[in-house]
């Protein structure tokens, strides 16, 4: 394989939507179970960070920290939701349980099926994204006019953390070595994207670094402006930046798991 | 039905099918033999157009099977050398999901799933999880999946590994069944009995290439003779033998002695030659099997 057969655009036709379904049909068995992290995983950092943590520190840009907090929490769900699915889960698919081998033997291709695993990882964002809203909304921590927005930009941004799991999948040897993205990627976004603090409290070569290459950054800036109901300009310069990764890492993704699975 | 030339794998630098040529009929149950790493599952898997063709032609219902895939995926039946039933869900869900897979309408699907449950027995298992079934019970069940589409060609690779003779038995019986109803059938087996009792044609491969090709009985009449003495080896014995110039094959303490006319080499041993233990048997499967691709372990 050639570096560019890398971004060639692969052959995915709406038969991904099946493998979706699937994932959806599995999801929905343990229903109680899955609603419960995106609804008690934000009161509790909002207790914690919000109200305790909050009592210490002043209105960070004239805002209370609990509400500079909550859209960040949004934000880190969206990553959380879909990279976790497209990483562990993923790969406990196609490996352990070998679901991918049994689903290319009918009439999807393995495209197909890394194209449904993405937007089934992509759909967990936007499930998680809407139980948090109303949870939040009712602490009046978010606009609501504009948070409903935050919906769809969900989908969005949990594609982008879905293509970025999907290639670690990948590249993974074996389950353990997912840690190491976690602990050298996600763990670091989750700290340092203007997530619990402003991202202008960093040095100023750690700000650019965080505007280039960590996802999550513009993430949060997003949500932040629609959680808060201004839209500035600067957002098209955040959602540019998401869709031209997003596509690029898709591409890469869905071939890089093309060459690992068909020999 | 099936139509390859010149089908060639390589896995790098290594190559698992070497060129091979054969043509699969209608309605034919058609078995592939050799050893592990002869090349049988590659072969398989290029079938099912899940690995691509390194060179040469494999058509598939008349079509190619790098350029349309989905097409000939939707008329075949697929039952894997690895169990790999969706875990995440019941038997009836197994299946259901999978017809889905196959674009077959609901009701159409719930309608087949009950026949197919019944098909392999497992109607009273329809709620259980997989995980919790016996290794015969996922067979069945995976020969049921393989059959939602109602292909007209079902690929096996060794459909009894690891099962029963019961488990065995009942899977033979069905794919007898499905071949009187006009589905062709495929499969690879190390079980060689297996093999000889259900395939009108075989194949024994071995590093890659194809050694052999006809019915049962014309293999081992062609590569052993019908028949097969065994006598206990003595070097006066082995003399003996090649004054007659017989065929035969020296195995540890026993000597093989290929014949059509086994009660004449008996005769013949009993008279001229110093024995003291023999015995006589037909000729099988697995003696062609052993002859062609050696007594030495694989990997």
């Amino acid at each position: 394989m050639r570096a560019c057969d890398y971004f060639a655009l692969p052959g995915v036709s709406s038969k991904s939507l099946k493998v979706w379904q699937r994932n959806k049909d599995v999801f929905m068995k343990d229903i109680k179970l899955n609603f419960l992290p995106p609804f008690i995983e934000p009161l509790l950092y909002l207790v914690a960070l919000g109200f305790g943590l909050g009592r210490f520190v002043e209105t960070i840009d004239g805002v209370p920290y609990a509400k500079f907090i909550a859209p960040a929490l949004i934000s880190i769900s969206v990553m959380y939701a879909s990279f976790f699915e497209c990483s562990y889960s993923s790969y406990v698919r196609m490996y352990y349980q070998k679901t991918f081998d049994a689903i290319i033997a009918t009439p999807l291709t393995i495209e197909d099926v890394i194209a449904g695993e993405l937007l089934w990882g992509a759909t967990r964002s936007v499930i998680n994204t809407t139980v948090m809203i109303p949870v939040i909304a009712l602490f009046g921590l978010i606009d609501i006019r504009y948070s409903l927005l935050i919906i769809p930009f969900a989908f969005l941004g949990g594609l982008l953390f879905a293509a970025i799991g999907m290639c670690f999948t990948a590249i993974t040897p074996n389950i353990m070595s997912i840690n190491y993205p976690v602990l050298l990627f996600i763990t670091p976004m989750f700290l340092f994207s203007g997530t619990f603090f402003p991202l202008n409290a960093l040095p100023e070569i750690i700000q650019y670094f965080a505007i280039a290459f960590l996802p999550l950054t513009h993430i949060v800036n997003v949500i932040r402006s629609l959680g808060y109901g201004i839209l500035e300009l600067s957002l098209l310069f955040d959602l540019i930046w998401i869709i031209v990764v997003c596509a690029i890492l898709l591409l890469l993704s869905i071939n890089m798991m093309k060459k690992k699975l068909i020999v | 039905m099936i139509v390859a030339e010149g089908l060639t794998k390589y896995f790098k630098d290594l190559v698992a099918v070497n060129g091979i040529s054969f043509t699969i009929e209608e309605g034919e149950m058609f078995g592939f033999l050799g050893p592990n790493g002869a090349g049988k599952t590659t072969t398989m898997r290029m079938i099912q157009c899940v690995s691509p063709v390194t060179s040469g032609s494999l058509k598939i219902f008349d079509m190619d099977s790098i350029s349309h895939p989905r097409e000939i995926k939707s008329l075949m039946g697929v039952v894997p050398q690895e169990n790999n039933l969706d875990m995440d869900f019941t038997v009836y869900e197994n299946l259901m999901v999978y017809s889905r897979y196959f674009d077959i309408p609901r009701e159409e699907a719930e309608k087949k799933v009950e026949e197919l449950l019944d098909f392999v027995q497992l109607t009273d298992k329809r709620d259980t999880m997989t995980e919790s079934l016996s290794g015969g019970m996922k067979r069945r069940l995976i020969l049921a999946r393989a059959l939602v589409n109602q292909p007209r060609l079902l690929i096996l690779d060794e459909p009894t590994v690891g099962l029963d003779p019961q488990a065995r038995h009942m899977i033979w019986d069905r794919l007898r069944l499905l071949k009187k109803n006009g589905v062709t059938v495929v499969l690879t087996s190390h079980y060689l009995d297996e093999v000889e009792k259900l395939c009108d044609r075989l194949v024994v491969m071995d590093y890659g290439r194809i050694l052999v090709e006809g019915s049962p009985s014309s293999v081992i009449e062609e590569y052993v003779g019908s028949g097969i003495v065994e006598a206990e080896n003595y070097p006066e014995l082995l003399e003996c033998l090649n004054r007659r110039e017989a065929s035969y094959e020296v195995i540890g303490d026993l000597v093989h002695i290929y014949t059509n006319d086994p009660q004449q080499i008996a005769e013949y041993l009993t008279m001229k030659c110093p024995i003291s233990k023999m015995s006589a048997r037909p000729a099988t499967l697995e003696d062609v099997f052993l002859r062609l691709t050696g007594r030495r372990l694989r990997e």
